[in-house]
């Protein structure tokens, strides 16, 4: 993959244009550019562009923006830097190339940081995931004291050892465009061009859907429909995976690792929801995890047994 | 002789983990150059966010070479021994040599090993160092299976003399060692090479980086109090946060900012919490006013507008960090000014343990437990259970639950704007006291007996759910609590008998366990009268079961059978802490030992008090003799015992006596009662242990002149129940047949 350092002479204007920049960035680096995964998830890694594909000897190299919800964060739209719908730019390389950094490095330049004025830093932070049985370790990336991204150079996934290792960015793309941007409250941040015919904040798409889910998520989402849901998709990601891999109407081998996967998916945000409504109390929450992440481990060993996680006839990975 | 020079370059190594990684590189290399036998003049190892340093001096350029006879079997020995012989020598048979000895001839095999030059064994020492390097945390990176504590980039390996420098040559899963580094990574970035230590040092300098930690930590110092002193303020220190920031930067510049004048106001607890935890900011206070006024952060760059755009983002960063805490600091006032009840009453719905119940639940246990000890400690009552109450409120606010480091302090502010008073509010912060062995310990009565009532609750709790510590696993910090309530009783001269408030507090938390709701409350009320009532706890849950005959579980009218085991289980453990305690302070273990066995062994204070007059009585010329004196009288009353099948205890009588040493010695050992039996009851230990000296001459004079063994039974008998006397009256002081020696 090629160094690109050039410079942006221009400073970007709205918070759509930062993501234009970062899609055209990575897709110069070869990466293959992705949409966002059509579920509901926590962050960015719960794609399975990044979750799967990290294991296995393919190589792989995505990025994508991902919609993210942590419905415990929502504060009505009210607070400058919190948010319960969120988005996450997202980048995965397998392996992780030996210039990680400098890529890196070179979109923060793409996005309009100045590379001579910054301080950017990278400061040990250690990345693990209960729910999928997965770590890490890397960075938060400090720009004049602000995390602007995590970077992570994954070692387990869903319970497998890495092997190659993949590099995962992740770019909270709101607060490092209100940090590029000068802005202090998120709403107010131009969503399009401020000079467009009809100019957009932030706040114009998204501060009514936040007090909608707010008031969704803390106070009425129905907590025992949200339960038998995740029963439902506990159940549904196990009977996926207890089917044979031949499939006995076309007689080929399919492993259904990501329909699994995606009840998983569910589960782990049902679990986010009721987590949200205070149904779950301290010691529940650990059995929880531990069942989400139980279902992670299955799709992962699922996974491997599939040809994009290096499976070929007659020799399983 | 030649100069060695490594560098392992990586991305960058967490803070924490730089200065132990140095180390470790300079201790396996010089001890694996060593072991080869190279040996050197000097070496020392650097670190910084990117890379490990180690430079050695003076190292030999071969190691010696050397020789080595071996003798091996006789001649004409079968085959097979003599084959594994050569194989053990790496010879071969007509290499060996005959001699003759006075058993015959022998082989004898001459090993000579030539030196290796320094560059072969430093590949192999360096290549071993690397593959096991003992990180706390390693990984892999892309598609190679080497560990490093992050991706490992360059080798830089190099031996140099007079004659110039050459690079070992070391492969490592591709990296191949060479002769370059590079400079800072954003100020002076590309590679260039170097031939030596100073050159190395001299050009990363001019390259923005300076190797040494400690160089960079005074430098940060220098320049951040430097910067403090010209706005007449003075930097907060913080060795810790020095030596992590001096881990973080390469070129470090210190840049001085201002804090918004609306977070001022924040207590200084609350700014520095936020600016260190999270912003690895140093605090700068108005040594007048005592408030933090500024802060210094630590950049890893200079830059054209000198550091202005860095200072305006962390500025920025800060002002939206303090935000919050003033956000929560004044939500938390408003819910603190009405009384805080509403964080009491969430705290009945957090979890402490599974077993053990809520944080409400346990609150209760403990202001009554502290109720019990107030009069102990001279503490208020009612205030004490006030504070008791009061103390775990603050973890129901959104601060602490922010910074959980702050628990305690927070309580104590908002304890003054709930209407509590002073004491209340110190409780809140001091009854997590002490912490550490070191840590001060509290002494204002009310603080005293929440912090006991706090520790001995977990303690108590715990054992009765049999969750003991076990070896190295001690998750719920059992220890450190048990050592705490050691210190808050001996640092306070606090008389007290232990067994007493464990029974009290376990049999609250077996109700707890075992009952219902409704049973529970009643059972706790009553049984809280009853103890006031009769101050013994025997007596009280005798009463209470009495009382609440018929409803009680099976189980509960078992506890009071187990009670006094667990009581007791958890009074040897607190003995073996106090054993450890009292070790650091020089008491002997064999002296706390005979103390021990004493009665009131759950009064520690007491037993302290003993077992330093019995140290101080045993370390003098007299205790010496005494000891050894009471040991002879026991030795042979122990023999003789067993002989005869009978105990001497009683009946000595002075008619019996002929020599002059015994009657003395009778008239020593009334004089010796009358004196140790009102000491020992006015806790004079001292005095005792005097009366008790004085017993020196007498018990050896008679040794001297008496023979026990005498053909007259009756003599005989006298002589051993008189010994039997000096038994007892030793062990009224102490049970000597402890002490070493």
């Amino acid at each position: 993959m090629g160094r690109a350092m050039a410079k942006s002479d221009t400073r970007p204007k709205s918070f759509q244009e930062i993501i234009l920049r970062l899609q055209n960035y990575w897709a110069t680096q070869g990466c293959a550019m992705l949409q966002p995964y059509d579920m509901e998830v926590g962050a960015g890694t719960f794609h399975p562009a990044t979750t799967l594909r990290s294991l296995g000897p393919q190589p792989w190299a995505a990025a994508y923006v991902q919609p993210s919800r942590r419905p415990t964060d929502g504060r009505y739209g009210e607070n400058p830097n919190r948010l319960q719908h969120y988005y996450q730019y997202q980048v995965l390389i397998k392996p992780s190339p030996p210039d990680l950094q400098d890529l890196y490095l070179g979109s923060l330049q793409a996005i309009g940081i100045d590379m001579d004025l910054h301080d950017i830093r990278f400061v040990e932070d250690d990345w693990e995931s209960p729910t999928l049985g997965a770590w890490g370790l890397g960075w938060e990336v400090w720009c004049d004291g602000m995390e602007v991204s995590q970077f992570t150079y994954f070692q387990q996934v869903g319970g497998h050892d890495c092997h190659p290792v993949s590099g995962e960015l992740t770019y909270g793309i709101e607060r490092l465009a209100m940090y590029i941007l000068g802005v202090d409250h998120v709403m107010d941040m131009p969503f399009n061009d401020p000079g467009a015919p009809i100019p957009l904040s932030y706040g114009d798409v998204f501060k009514q859907t936040e007090e909608e889910y707010a008031r969704w998520n803390f106070d009425v989402a129905n907590t025992d429909v949200l339960l038998k849901q995740f029963e439902e998709a506990e159940a549904e990601c196990k009977a996926i995976l207890d089917q044979a891999p031949v499939d006995p109407k076309t007689g080929k081998r399919i492993v259904m690792a990501h329909p699994a996967y995606d009840q998983c998916i569910k589960a782990s945000h049902l679990f986010n929801l009721l987590d949200a409504r205070g149904v779950i109390s301290v010691t529940e929450r650990q059995a929880y995890i531990g069942r989400v992440r139980a279902l992670a481990k299955l799709c992962a060993d699922a996974f491997v047994q599939t040809r994009a996680g290096g499976w070929t006839d007659g020799n399983a990975a | 002789m030649p100069d060695l020079l490594i560098e392992l370059f990586s991305e960058e190594i967490p803070a924490r983990m730089q200065k132990r990684a140095a180390d470790d590189l300079k201790k396996l290399v010089t001890d694996g150059l060593v072991e080869a036998g190279l040996t050197y003049a000097g070496a020392h190892a650097l670190s910084t966010p990117r890379r490990l340093t180690l430079a050695i001096e003076g190292l030999l350029d071969k190691s010696p070479d050397t020789r080595e006879e071996r003798k091996g079997p006789k001649v004409g020995a079968p085959d097979k021994a003599i084959e594994g012989f050569l194989r053990g020598a790496g010879l071969t048979r007509d290499q060996l040599e005959e001699r003759e000895t006075p058993k015959g001839p022998v082989y004898f095999a001459l090993i000579e090993k030539k030196g290796r030059p320094a560059a072969e064994i430093v590949a192999e020492v360096l290549e071993a160092t690397i593959r096991n390097f003992p990180w706390p945390k390693s990984m892999r990176w892309g598609a190679g299976s080497l560990r490093w504590v992050r991706p490992l980039h360059s080798i830089l390996c190099l031996l140099s003399d007079e004659a110039g420098a050459s690079i070992v040559p070391v492969d490592i899963d591709g990296i191949k060692a060479g002769d370059t580094t590079e400079g800072h990574r954003f100020m002076a970035p590309g590679r260039f090479a170097v031939t030596g230590f100073a050159d190395y040092e001299a050009k990363l300098k001019a390259a923005k980086v300076i190797l040494s930690p400690e160089e960079r930590a005074d430098h940060i110092w220098a320049e951040a109090q430097n910067a403090a002193f010209a706005q007449g303020l003075e930097i907060v220190e913080d060795k810790g946060l020095l030596a992590e920031v001096a881990g973080l930067v390469e070129w470090p510049v210190v840049l001085i900012g201002d804090i918004d004048d609306e977070f001022i106001p924040l207590p200084p607890e609350v700014l520095q919490s936020s600016m260190r935890e999270h912003q690895k900011f140093f605090s700068v206070k108005n040594p007048k006013s005592d408030l933090i006024e500024k802060f210094v952060t630590v950049a890893n760059r200079e830059t054209a507008d000198h550091g202005a755009t860095i200072l305006a983002g962390n500025q920025k960063v800060l002002s939206a960090r303090l935000a919050d805490a003033k956000f929560f600091w004044e939500n938390d006032l408003r819910i603190a000014e009405t009384g805080g009840q509403a964080w009491l009453g969430s705290l009945s719905n957090v979890t402490f343990h599974n077993k053990l119940g809520t944080q409400g639940e346990r609150i209760e246990r403990i202001a009554q437990l502290a109720r019990a000890i107030a009069p102990l400690v001279d503490a208020d009552t009612d205030l004490t259970e006030q504070a008791a109450r009061w103390a775990k409120a603050d973890l129901s606010s959104e601060m602490v639950y922010e910074f959980p480091e702050l628990q305690g302090l927070m309580g104590k502010y908002y304890a003054t704007s709930a209407g509590y008073s002073a004491q209340v509010a110190d409780a809140a912060l001091d009854h997590y006291s002490p912490l550490g062995p070191t840590d001060d310990v509290p002494s204002a009565p009310v603080s005293v007996a929440v912090a006991l009532a706090d520790k001995l609750d977990i303690l108590t709790g715990f054992w009765a759910i049999d969750e003991k510590p076990t070896g190295s696993k001690d998750p719920f910090a059992l220890r450190r609590a048990a050592l705490g309530v050691i210190r808050l009783i001996l640092n306070n001269d606090l008389r007290l008998s232990l067994v007493k408030l464990f029974d009290a507090q376990v049999l609250r938390h077996e109700i707890a366990l075992n009952e219902n709701g409704s049973v529970r409350q009643a059972l706790l009320r009553d049984l809280d009268n009853e103890i006031a009532k009769h101050g013994v706890f025997g007596a009280a849950i005798r009463t209470v079961l009495d009382h609440f005959d018929g409803t009680l579980s099976k189980h509960l009218e078992k506890v009071k059978d187990i009670l006094p085991d667990i009581a007791h289980d958890l009074l040897d453990f607190f003995h073996d802490r106090l054993k450890v305690h009292l070790r650091d302070k020089g008491v002997r273990h064999d002296v706390i030992d005979a103390c021990l066995a004493m009665p009131g062994n759950d009064d520690l204070t007491l037993l302290v008090k003993r077992a330093e007059a019995l140290g101080a009585f045993l370390a003098t010329d007299d205790g010496e003799n005494l000891l050894l004196g009471v040991k002879r009288a026991a030795n042979i009353l122990a023999q003789a015992e067993q002989k005869d099948g009978v105990e001497y205890s009683y009946g000595a009588d002075v008619k019996f006596a002929d020599a002059a040493e015994e009657k003395a010695l009778f008239a020593a050992l009334d004089v010796a009662e009358a004196a140790i039996k009102p000491a020992i009851e006015a806790e004079d230990f001292a005095a005792a242990m005097a009366a008790l000296a004085a017993l020196r001459a007498p018990i050896d004079a008679f040794f001297e002149a008496v023979q026990i063994n005498t053909d007259n039974q009756i003599v005989r008998r006298n002589r051993l129940n008189l010994l039997a006397r000096i038994r007892v009256i030793s062990a009224g002081v102490a049970d000597l047949s402890r002490i070493e020696g």
